[in-house]
């Protein structure tokens, strides 16, 4: 039924590497009016995709004809068509970002709009790939295209991240892969759907053992504490928006593949398991944001932020299995926390190319000159601490909801003393910028379109509060619950 | 035990080993290799575990196929940025203490 040529399910593949390959070929530099011409098309055909999903049954498609298992398959519920418009959304804002952020011929921003191109391809194809071979290709795109990325910027510690962040992900792929191998000598397929009714909580070792093996390569390449190590000097040395994209959308593709993996082929193993990515989430809220708070700089401190932020994701694991609304929560807030990282970032990135620093202590003063970036950086904040009547309180009571309802006081106490923590270091940087300046420090004139994005995205964080429920209904509409 | 099967083990063994290398060796050079060495292990688990009764399943080789290449492209990656680290620094290792900034 959706065979047909306008289906968007691989347009949304399909176009990025098309503008990828040709900002490529135009050269250094070009390509970013074609990539913006783009992007609008990928959000439209996102959230067309999002309300044939919203409306009807899940999507499903063979590539080229070819079925499984030699084809590729394709399939879309409300979970992927879910990240899919988060993807999109992100991307647009970080797009107009880019191109005022890069001026012509420099040198950080040679690279970005192919690199850029390729990691969206990448990404979406990973949330659209049914197969567990082809997700593992869908990561490695993702993995090496965010690599380049963090390296364009040129500097020792930018190749020196790069690197770092290069045999982190391949490890964790790799890891993947051999899980992969032993899923595929177990049972003979790939496919999620082939495999749903194929795993029990009677499996044979090496399936177990394939199982922790996948997860253990997702969780290094999410970041999840104590794997966080390759994190912060990525995403806090790459230029502003590269960190945008990784924050907030990189990490999210391997956590939804967890997500994925935990609720679909491999349930049955998960279900023994659920309180370890918990643990390991409470251990990243508080170790990510005490190094928030302890940051000189202020990308650094915004990169741990996420750290932080990634353990709530891991919060809903033992909540998981009765209902839906422990996966609501951590959708909603994989959602919340990609459009406020994103803003944040894009804030961190308008501020530092004003006070031509980039330390927290340089702020002093900047909040009467550059009133949008800080709300906007403010707003985002709102949002990571879970206050009302921003995406993230929806997000953090759904959650709390979830462990009062199942008697797990101690993750709904996580919750709330995270969003304590997220309070100390947003109004760090806060303080320091009302501050008065110590002496008159010159501001750099920077483009209006850096602060307005930026403000863009992060009030359509908080604004999401309001249109939630639509979300909602699209995440159960898939049958991804 | 059947042909395969050694294969697959033998594969699990140089997997073991090479992720061991991409942990533990300082030389990126060396790590890189690990990682080769790595990725190979997984492909032949992969070809192994495959050849049952004694028909070989053309699947696995079409995803090894396409393994090599990812792993081509991971590597000629590492190498262009070890490259760049080298003219920088002069050094084929990471610089210390960057880690928690």
């Amino acid at each position: 039924m959706t065979e047909t040529v306008i289906a968007p399910m691989p347009w949304l593949v399909m176009l990025p590497l098309a503008w990828a390959t040709l900002a490529f070929v135009l050269g250094p530099g070009r390509g970013a009016r074609l990539a913006l011409v783009a992007l609008v098309a990928q959000l439209v055909l996102a959230l067309w995709l999002a309300a044939q999903v919203s409306a009807g049954a899940p999507q499903h498609m063979a590539v080229g004809g070819w079925p499984a298992p030699l084809g590729i398959a394709l399939a879309v519920d409300g979970l992927s068509a879910l990240m899919l418009l988060l993807t999109q959304a992100v991307a647009l804002p970080i797009a107009i970002y880019a191109r005022a952020y890069f001026s012509a011929g420099s040198e950080e921003g040679r690279h970005f709009w192919p690199l850029s191109g390729m990691l969206l391809a990448g990404i979406n194809a990973l949330f659209v790939s049914a197969d567990l071979f082809n997700l593992y290709v869908t990561l490695e795109l993702v993995g090496l295209s965010a690599v380049g990325l963090v390296a364009a910027g040129g500097g020792t510690r930018q190749v020196a991240a790069a690197l770092r962040y290069l045999f982190a992900t391949i490890l964790g792929s790799g890891a993947y892969l051999l899980g992969v191998a032993l899923v595929y000598g177990s049972y003979g397929t790939v496919s999620l759907e082939t495999l749903l009714p194929l795993v029990t909580a009677e499996a044979p070792r090496l399936v177990w053992l394939a199982g922790g093996l996948m997860l253990a390569g997702l969780l290094l390449k999410t970041a999840l504490f104590p794997l966080h190590y390759w994190l912060p000097p990525a995403h806090g040395g790459a230029p502003a928006p590269v960190s945008a994209l990784l924050s907030a959308l990189v990490v999210k593709a391997s956590f939804y593949l967890i997500l994925r993996l935990w609720l679909g082929p491999f349930a049955p193993l998960g279900e023994a398991a659920g309180w370890l990515p918990a643990l390991l989430g409470a251990g990243a809220i508080l170790w990510g944001s005490v190094m928030a708070i302890r940051a000189a700089r202020i990308k650094t401190l915004v990169a741990y932020s996420t750290v932080a932020q990634l353990g709530y994701l891991f919060l809903i694991f033992p909540l998981l299995a009765p209902d839906g609304v422990a996966l609501q929560a951590g959708s909603l807030h994989a959602f919340a926390h990609g459009l406020a990282k994103a803003a944040m970032f894009a804030a961190a990135g308008a501020l530092i190319k004003a006070t031509g620093q980039d330390s927290v202590a340089g702020l002093a003063g900047v909040a009467e000159r550059m009133p949008i970036t800080l709300f906007a950086f403010g707003l985002a904040g709102v949002t990571l601490m879970g206050l009302p009547p921003s995406s993230g309180f929806l997000a953090k009571w759904l959650l709390i909801e979830a462990a009062l309802g199942q008697g797990y006081w101690a993750i709904a106490a996580m919750a709330l003393a995270g969003g304590l923590l997220a309070a100390i270091y947003v109004f760090r940087v806060l303080r320091q910028a009302f501050l008065l300046a110590p002496s008159y420090a010159p501001l750099h004139p920077v483009p209006r379109t850096l602060e307005w994005t930026a403000f863009a995205l992060a009030a359509a964080s908080v604004l999401l509060g309001l249109r939630a429920s639509e979300l909602m209904r699209l995440l159960a509409a898939g049958g991804a619950a | 035990m059947s042909g395969g099967m050694i294969y697959a083990i033998a594969g699990a063994i140089l997997f073991a080993m090479g992720a061991t290398g991409v942990v533990l060796l300082a030389d990126l050079l060396r790590r890189t290799l690990a990682f080769n060495l790595m990725g190979s292990g997984a492909f032949l688990v992969l070809v192994g575990l495959a050849q049952r009764g004694g028909q070989p399943d053309p699947v696995p080789h079409a995803m090894v196929l396409t393994g090599i290449v990812v792993a081509v492209a991971a590597t000629a990656l590492a190498l262009a940025l070890l490259r760049k680290l080298h003219a920088l620094t002069g050094r084929t290792q990471l610089p210390e203490g960057d880690v928690d900034d």
